[in-house]
């Protein structure tokens, strides 16, 4: 089983993300599960969201307290030990990143060789692309480069279902750059 | 009361509906004061069948009439009545 | 009814409340009358949007209390109508005195309770003490542990609650948020296949009245009167609660039949409907569970179960009517038995609790108990808190005492 762990903050799509990655993975016939850290959401806030895959059915309900695989879309929260806790060891962090790649392990306060780090300049191409900020399906992007959990068409085919016409379009051209522009800090 | 035998549980019908047509249950005997009309004052207005909450006050085309079967002695008519028509009387005491 | 295979029941990527939307979509339900509450909210909301499509016939009452919802849903099932309402805590709770309403008319209403933990202090989460709130009611009471599950047995609620040998209301509970709120991929049948399984719209059963000639239908008509909900004092009262009282003997042999028929078209099947147990055979601790916390528990004891310890589970799906000879049955060989409740009553113990002490007590040799009262308030069960309370129960079971019955799992001190 795989657990990903989605930082970000309320309406930024956290949750929505995790939803698309799970209805994309269901798509291939895995099982699939989709849940954000419950309560009240407030704009702005730090927010989480899980997704659990697994080829077997999914039989635990609890929170994930050692994810895989840990996304971050917004990177004002990467200061936080939040971002590592309970991530496995060899574990992997996808973030957006727009500085100097080898200065991620200062923000993170980790040292080399502890996790995987992608990083993905999500804000400035979601600024491109949907003239917003809002950068979580550039980071379900990023998040395919550093792990090929599903394909690419199965991800373009949930985001249909999910936005209409042109929304879809342009999130997923937003997915297929981000995907481009997603660099392993060596 | 209507109530020959009592029955058991396996007698009765489903959802607890009443084997017996609501009206075969004569209210009437709850009564302590009925209500008793004087015809003379009465001027057909009928605002004692309007507000009677258990439909006992009923026109015979004539005038009105209290029905005594269902009739609990609440005493509204009499409340409501303009010109002082209905007299709520003890039960015993007939005029 | 003839299998339907997988490949064509349409796969959903749905949360819990989504989940139950769609099943009563695809139920025939003429009725439904609700009122948002978190985290039920999302069934109210995806069912409206399915009749403001046109998509589904009923007619959909926005009323303004929980109150008014169930007393709308006992008028809709007086007129012969297959009716629906959910809700969760607060709501329930101020439904109540309806509740016993619905169950005492006989009146087959399908409630989807979303559990969420009481006021006050004023809390959204999952907890079970609303739903064991209504045990007394009158009421069926399933219990879901995955959102395949709440889809599944919403569609199966009305057949158990329509059957003849049962006309009672069905409650079918699935944890706010950790059901509600989670999406999963499930399978749903084709719509003619769910209408071919509840038999097309709701049958009205059949009642004789000494001033009718004839049988009537058990409904609300003018041409033909029946009181419903007369007086009733010491003379017939306590018969009447003789009727409740037998109709929820016949509901086990129900249930077990509904899930078995569910089994044969859908392929999927919840234990034997009333129970359901995992390597319980040989088992020397066994933990009894309700909800979605029975996939987290069964998670955990698999990996007891590689390392040879000897766990089982059993999940109690049916809550009421409890199965109290039967769960016994599946205990007693056991040394102890963990209880776990998603809620408490308060100055005694949590309440299946209760159901399975009064269980066991007619059996000579019989396990130990203890009560685990967890996750109040959506307080999380996480495997680690599972795998310290089956350490404790193993090192019970080897002592081959118990020093304290009631147990907190997971509260600070």
């Amino acid at each position: 089983m795989l657990e990903v762990r989605w930082h970000g903050r309320g309406g930024q799509g956290v949750w929505t993300v995790s939803n698309l990655l799970a209805m994309a993975v269901s798509l291939e016939g895995k099982y699939v599960q989709s849940f954000p850290a419950f309560g009240p959401e407030r704009s702005g806030a730090p927010v989480l969201a899980f997704t659990r895959i697994s080829d077997e059915p999914i039989e635990v309900h609890s929170m994930v307290y050692e994810p895989d695989i840990v996304v971050v879309l917004d990177y004002t929260l990467l200061g936080s030990p939040a971002i590592t806790h309970g991530l496995k060891k060899g574990g992997v962090i996808v973030t957006n990143f727009e500085d100097e790649p080898s200065k991620i392990y200062d923000v993170l306060g980790i040292s080399r060789g502890e996790y995987r780090i992608f990083t993905c300049p999500a804000t400035k191409l979601a600024l491109e692309i949907l003239k917003r900020a809002i950068t979580n399906t550039a980071m379900l992007g990023a998040l395919l480069k550093a792990s090929p959990i599903v394909s690419m068409d199965s991800v373009f085919e949930a985001v249909k279902e999910r936005f209409p016409g042109t929304i879809a379009e342009k999130n997923i051209d937003l997915i297929k750059k981000a995907y481009e522009e997603t660099r392993e800090v060596k | 009361m209507v109530e020959e035998r009592l029955r058991g549980w396996r007698e009765l019908p489903l959802g607890a509906v009443t084997y017996r047509l609501s009206t075969d249950y004569k209210t009437g005997d709850w009564r302590a004061l009925k209500p008793v009309v004087n015809l003379n004052k009465c001027v057909k207005c009928m605002l004692c069948w309007i507000y009677c909450p258990d439909m006992a006050v009923i026109w015979d085309g004539e005038k009105i009439v209290i029905n005594y079967d269902y009739c609990k002695g609440c005493g509204i008519c009499a409340q409501e009545c303009p010109v002082k028509a209905i007299d709520m009387v003890p039960e015993y005491e007939e005029r | 009814m003839a299998k339907v295979p997988l490949e064509k029941q349409t796969l959903l990527n749905v949360n819990g409340d989504e989940a139950v939307a769609w099943a009563v979509k695809q139920s025939l339900v003429d009725v439904v009358a609700a009122y948002p509450i978190t985290p039920q909210t999302i069934i109210v909301e995806r069912f409206s949007e399915f009749v403001a499509n046109g998509e589904v016939h009923t007619e959909f009452v926005a009323v303004e209390s929980e109150h008014s919802a169930m007393s709308a849903c006992v008028g809709a099932a007086a007129a012969g109508a297959r009716a629906f309402t959910a809700t969760a805590a607060n709501g329930l709770a101020l439904m109540w005195e309806i509740l016993y309403i619905a169950a005492s008319l006989r009146l087959p209403i399908v409630l989807a309770v979303v559990n969420r933990a009481l006021s006050a202090p004023i809390n959204i989460h999952c907890d079970h003490n609303d739903a064991y709130g209504m045990r007394d009611a009158g009421w069926i009471q399933l219990f879901v542990e995955n959102v395949q599950e709440a889809y599944d047995t919403t569609i199966q609620a009305f057949r158990i609650a329509e059957d003849e040998r049962v006309l009672l209301p069905v409650a079918v509970n699935l944890d706010g948020f950790f059901l509600s709120h989670t999406l999963e991929n499930i399978r749903i049948l084709p719509d003619e296949v769910v209408h071919e399984f509840l038999g097309g719209y709701r049958k009205i059963p059949k009642v004789k009245v000494d001033y009718l000639e004839d049988e009537v239908p058990l409904v609300l008509n003018p041409a033909r009167p029946l009181s419903f909900g007369p007086l009733d004092l010491y003379d017939y009262y306590f018969e009447h609660k003789m009727h409740q009282i037998e109709a929820m003997k016949n509901v086990p042999e129900v249930v077990r039949e509904v899930n078995q028929e569910w089994y044969e078209i859908s392929g999927r099947k919840y234990g034997d409907g009333v129970l359901e147990t995992l390597y319980v055979e040989d088992a020397d601790v066994i933990i009894t569970v309700l909800g979605s916390t029975a996939g987290t528990v069964k998670h955990v004891v698999r990996k007891f179960r590689r390392d040879g310890k000897k766990v089982g589970v059993v999940r109690i799906r049916m809550f009421r009517p409890f199965p109290h000879r039967e769960i016994a049955e599946v205990l007693k060989n056991a040394k102890v038995i963990g209880v776990m409740d998603r809620g408490i009553s308060f100055g005694s113990y949590g309440q299946s609790y209760l159901e399975i002490n009064s269980s066991l007590y007619d059996y000579k040799e019989k396990p130990m108990l203890v009560n685990y009262v967890y996750g109040l308030g959506g307080r999380d069960a996480s495997p680690e808190l599972i795998e310290k309370m089956i350490n404790e129960l193993l090192s019970d079971a080897e002592r081959g005492y118990v020093e304290n019955k009631l147990r907190f799992l997971g509260v600070r001190e």
